[in-house]
């Protein structure tokens, strides 16, 4: 069966790489030119040949945002159900080789803690897990999105890559998107920080989309680990990534998430450190590139920095995250992911918002049609 | 400005808007009251049906207005009949802006579900407004099987691109026994007026006001504007000239024998 794995292959890191360096500024000037743009001309807008032309790309993005999804923000809130997990993931708390206590939470304490995120006006969930089959495998998580399903009008999953049937069972269920990140396309890399456990086999989780597209899931999320490895390449990646299956699976819609590397319990440093201001590049390049693709930005990132890339491209955010099962009212204690950094309460959030002139929007989709 | 008829309802104004886009809640009932429309559409799936006090709902609440819940969303005829449903329970309506546009990019409706869906919606009793491409042959498929107007496109729905369907329009007013409103692509009032003069009973209007940076104003840009163009069309424009006036005739060797 034709999977991205074919279109990938036809691809070398190191290539790549070299032919985004050595993009012009002539090249940046060209794809700001054009009003529809190939991936060359995203290589020439995350290469540091565009550097100069950043102010160009954010006025740009921030209009074809406006005018796409106009002055509004999507809202979502992440809740960890589990952080069991059997991989080892060198970047991630929830590491078999971090020796602390795991939790996977019990139906009335997955009730309780939605009661909570209820309560801040959430009506997007993503249900987040470790990778952990027998635990935390796909009955489990069929329980959690029935348990839910009737408080929340969109659910979300992130948790291990699935097969394609299970896949169909989630969504006969009421899943409407999956968010699986790559973490790095650098298939040697993607080796080293993944030695041990089902995540090691880089091609299950490579064609992971493809599995989800085939049963058609309503949306999908890509993304790469910015840090573990050269971010421009890993980008030109997942952008490649998104219009094979834009293409392929033309029903779903899509979303990319840019998370950086953060610290957490048992920590690694980023091998390849991105900057605010790459990152203000990525996001533009992303909307340059694709005028509906939904860009979404957790907590990870500060305050100050999601304050203003809600005007440049970002339609989606969370906000008063926990990145740990039970994190809200249960057990705040308990092992988190990673640590986020914008602690603003959800209320802060929207207020920041409004004074942005964005609206929130908290429902987008509608569970019961479907 | 004469009315216009839709099923049994009678409209002063030919502007119809929607709700999306907007900075807040408050903008868009401001906006959209300085527009003068009376027909105002509201995707089903940004609504708590649920909640009796529905942010945008609740904005809307105006003698003058007329919500028309849209489909918005949905993939296929079945879901957009069980969302139909799902409206006039949550709305106190049987008005239905039907949209089945199962590709996320470009938004443009499945012909054959929506055919499909009007045929089942009008069995049901609801008034289907379906949202469709500037397709002639479709818009007398969907006249057949009752619908009470036809939507077609002029660009891609948030284009604001204008009339790039005209010729495809204009074949489809010169035919239709039902109104036809312009729906999407409409991105300024020059647009609209435009689509007004050629013969569309309405039009609809929403990311250029939304969009805009003075939403109000440009409502009411656009209410003054659809009024123009249809003031203009019942007054009938003057012909254009579509011959020369030679500087040097051909014919005047005849003389006075023409």
């Amino acid at each position: 069966m034709d999977t991205f794995k074919n279109i990938f292959e036809q691809y070398d890191w190191n290539n790549t790489l070299s032919s985004i360096f050595s993009k012009t500024e002539n090249d940046v000037i060209n794809a700001l030119s054009k009003t529809k743009r190939d991936l060359e001309d995203f290589k020439a807008l995350i290469s540091p040949a565009a550097k100069p032309y950043l102010e160009n790309m954010a006025q740009m993005s921030s209009r074809m945002t406006k005018q796409r999804f106009g002055n509004t923000i999507q809202m979502y809130t992440p809740m960890y159900l589990s952080n069991e997990c059997q991989n080892i993931c060198t970047y991630c708390g929830f590491s078999i080789t971090n020796k602390i206590p795991r939790r996977t939470l019990t139906d009335k304490e997955i009730l309780i803690e939605v009661d909570f995120l209820k309560s801040k006006g959430f009506d997007h969930i993503l249900l987040v897990t470790g990778e952990a089959n027998r635990m935390v495998g796909v009955d489990y998580i069929k329980n959690a999105i029935q348990l839910i399903q009737s408080k929340f009008a969109n659910i979300t999953i992130e948790v291990q890559p699935m097969n394609q049937d299970d896949y169909e069972l989630l969504i006969h269920n009421g899943l409407y998107a999956v968010l699986v990140y790559q973490e790095t396309y650098h298939r040697q890399e993607y080796k080293k920080h993944h030695p041990k456990g089902k995540k090691s086999n880089f091609y299950y989780r490579l064609e992971t989309p493809d599995r989800l597209g085939r049963v058609g899931i309503h949306k999908i999320g890509l993304g790469a680990l910015l840090g573990l490895e050269d971010w421009r390449a890993d980008s030109f990646f997942t952008a490649l990534h998104l219009q094979y299956l834009k293409k392929t699976y033309w029903k779903t819609k899509y979303s990319i998430s840019f998370p950086r590397l953060r610290p957490h319990s048992g920590g690694l440093e980023p091998k390849v450190e991105m900057t605010d201001s790459d990152l203000v590049q990525l996001i533009c390049a992303f909307r340059l590139l694709d005028e509906d693709v939904e860009l979404s930005m957790s907590t990870r990132e500060s305050g100050v920095f999601r304050e203003n890339a809600v005007n440049l491209g970002i339609t989606s955010i969370s906000a008063e995250s926990k990145t740990n099962p039970g994190g809200y009212v249960i057990e705040p204690q308990s092992l988190k992911q990673f640590e986020i950094s914008d602690e603003r309460s959800t209320e802060e959030v929207v207020k920041m918002l409004q004074r942005k002139g964005l609206a929130v929007v908290w429902k987008d989709w509608a569970n019961n049609w479907q | 400005m004469d009315k216009l008829k839709i099923a049994d309802k009678e409209f002063s104004s030919r502007l119809f808007t929607g709700t999306g886009k907007f900075s807040s809640s408050q903008i868009m009932r401001d906006a959209l009251l300085a527009s003068g429309s009376e027909l105002i559409t509201v995707a089903l799936k940004r609504v708590d049906v649920n909640s009796e006090k529905d942010d945008i709902v609740s904005h809307l609440d105006h003698p003058r207005i007329n919500l028309l819940p849209n489909t918005s969303g949905v993939r296929n005829a079945k879901e957009a009949v069980f969302a139909a449903q799902l409206a006039r329970e949550a709305l106190e309506t049987n008005w239905i802006k039907l949209e089945i546009h199962p590709d996320p990019k470009y938004l443009l409706p499945d012909p054959i579900e929506t055919l499909k869906a009007a045929e089942e919606l009008v069995k049901l009793g609801f008034t289907v407004m379906p949202y469709i491409h500037a397709d002639p042959v479709l818009c007398k498929r969907l006249e057949e099987v009752g619908a009470q107007c036809v939507m077609p496109l002029g660009a891609p729905i948030g284009s604001n691109k204008g009339l790039k369907t005209l010729e495809f329009l204009e074949i489809i007013i010169d035919q239709s026994n039902i109104p036809v409103i312009i729906d999407a692509g409409i991105g300024s009032p020059s647009h609209a007026a435009f689509a007004m003069e050629i013969g569309a009973d309405a039009v609809l209007v929403n990311t250029a006001i939304a969009v805009s940076q003075q939403p109000i104003n440009m409502a009411k840009a656009f209410r003054l504007a659809v009024e123009a163009g249809r003031i203009a069309y019942n007054a009938k424009l003057a012909p254009i000239q579509q011959y020369a006036e030679a500087s040097s005739p051909l014919t005047s060797f005849l003389g006075e024998e023409i």
